[in-house]
């Protein structure tokens, strides 16, 4: 049953997934929570993992919560085969219909809304995954704040400092900026002040 | 074609951190410049339909370069190749992590990173925002989805598929013209 479910779920995000990484860590999440496989701060910490390790965020993810749900191996592959099925099954039908699509599809209104509809839609679902993970377990105090604005500043940075023509000053804002970079430093920052 | 796909894949599978957007210039440089599989045109085609369709961005782009240059030994040898790295790595992480989790060290490291996490996902937004030309009008998509999803713990699931039925009909009731 439990192997069931974990099918049913990670198909259903392969499916309704849109939008790439971030957009599918809000239905995970939401998956997750209903079937109760793990709790929110298990789930943040397993997101800051698939940053710094190489790979899709949703590859580690279903990975990673196949293999907690179920305490096997067997429930990873099943969790990460499950994410993978319904690529395998549109992807292969847009390589059959490619001239069709490519000629015919790139003028038509109804793809072309939808697609634009869909960007919309996935802005909130990033939007209410992050709101979602601000709980009283993972923002603990004051300090968390500071952290969460610390981090939110460096990545927005070198958007807000493109007037600034020095190479210098670019290179040093855009590679602290870097994802990977900002949660090393995080988790520095978070030894130095916790332990 | 198998093992030359699941190598190709492997390598950029093995070396890119940060997920699908990172590894698109690495199969550019791989699939167009070095081994001139596909033409630079028909890579900005796959692009396109690999992020319009639903799914993890770089299984898509490995799905269609695979099976454009190697049918379905080579989209298999392209997507075990793209996928493996990520599994093992995060598979030994996960077997791993639940002895080291508790410890006070790990724990006061994962304190720190908690909060940087959800600014890394909250930060984006405004430049997506901004690029997908959000006015004050289809800002109440964004706002009414997160607030769904937020407060009334609607599945997005939900809000993808409303989203496409609701695009359709507003299509089909403006264009007076049938899906084909």
């Amino acid at each position: 049953m439990l192997y069931l479910q974990l099918f049913l779920s990670f198909f259903k995000i392969g499916l309704f997934g849109f939008g790439g990484g971030l957009a599918i860590l809000s239905l995970i999440q939401h998956e997750v929570e209903a079937n109760a496989w793990m709790s929110q701060q298990e789930f943040v910490d397993i997101v800051a993992i698939s940053q710094v390790t190489p790979g899709p965020i949703g590859i580690n993810c279903a990975t990673y919560v196949g293999y907690t749900a179920t305490g096997s191996v067997w429930g990873s592959l099943l969790a990460t085969f499950a994410i993978i099925l319904p690529s395998l099954i549109i992807m292969l039908a847009i390589c059959r219909l490619y001239f069709f699509l490519s000629t015919r599809f790139r003028s038509n209104p109804y793809f072309q809304n939808t697609l634009r509809m869909l960007r919309f839609a996935v802005i909130g679902l990033i939007a209410a995954a992050a709101l979602l993970l601000i709980t009283p377990d993972s923002f603990i105090d004051w300090k968390s704040w500071l952290f969460f604005a610390v981090v939110f500043l460096l990545t927005i940075l070198p958007e807000l400092t493109k007037g600034i023509k020095n190479k210098g000053v670019q290179q040093l804002l855009s590679s602290l900026s870097h994802p990977i970079m900002l949660i090393i430093l995080a988790g520095i920052a978070g030894y130095v002040v916790y332990n | 074609m198998f093992f030359q796909l699941f190598y190709v894949f492997l390598k950029i599978g093995t070396f890119t951190l940060g997920g699908g957007y990172a590894m698109l210039p690495l199969i550019q440089r791989e699939v167009v410049d070095r081994k001139q599989w596909l033409d630079e045109e028909e890579f900005l085609n796959m692009i396109a339909l690999a992020q319009a369709a639903p799914g993890i961005i770089a299984v898509n782009s490995a799905i269609f370069i695979g099976w454009r240059c190697g049918g379905w030994r080579g989209m298999m040898g392209a997507v075990l190749g793209a996928v493996i790295p990520s599994f093992l790595i995060i598979l030994a992480i996960a077997m791993l992590f639940q002895d080291y989790k508790d410890q006070p060290a790990v724990e006061a490291v994962f304190k720190g990173v908690r909060p940087a996490v959800v600014a890394l996902i909250a930060a984006p937004l405004l430049k997506m925002a901004h690029t997908a030309k959000i006015t004050w009008l289809t800002a109440l998509i964004p706002i009414a989805a997160a607030l769904l999803i937020w407060l009334a713990g609607l599945s997005p699931v939900w809000v993808i598929f409303i989203t496409i039925a609701a695009t359709l009909l507003y299509t089909y009731l403006k264009e007076r013209r049938p899906l084909r």
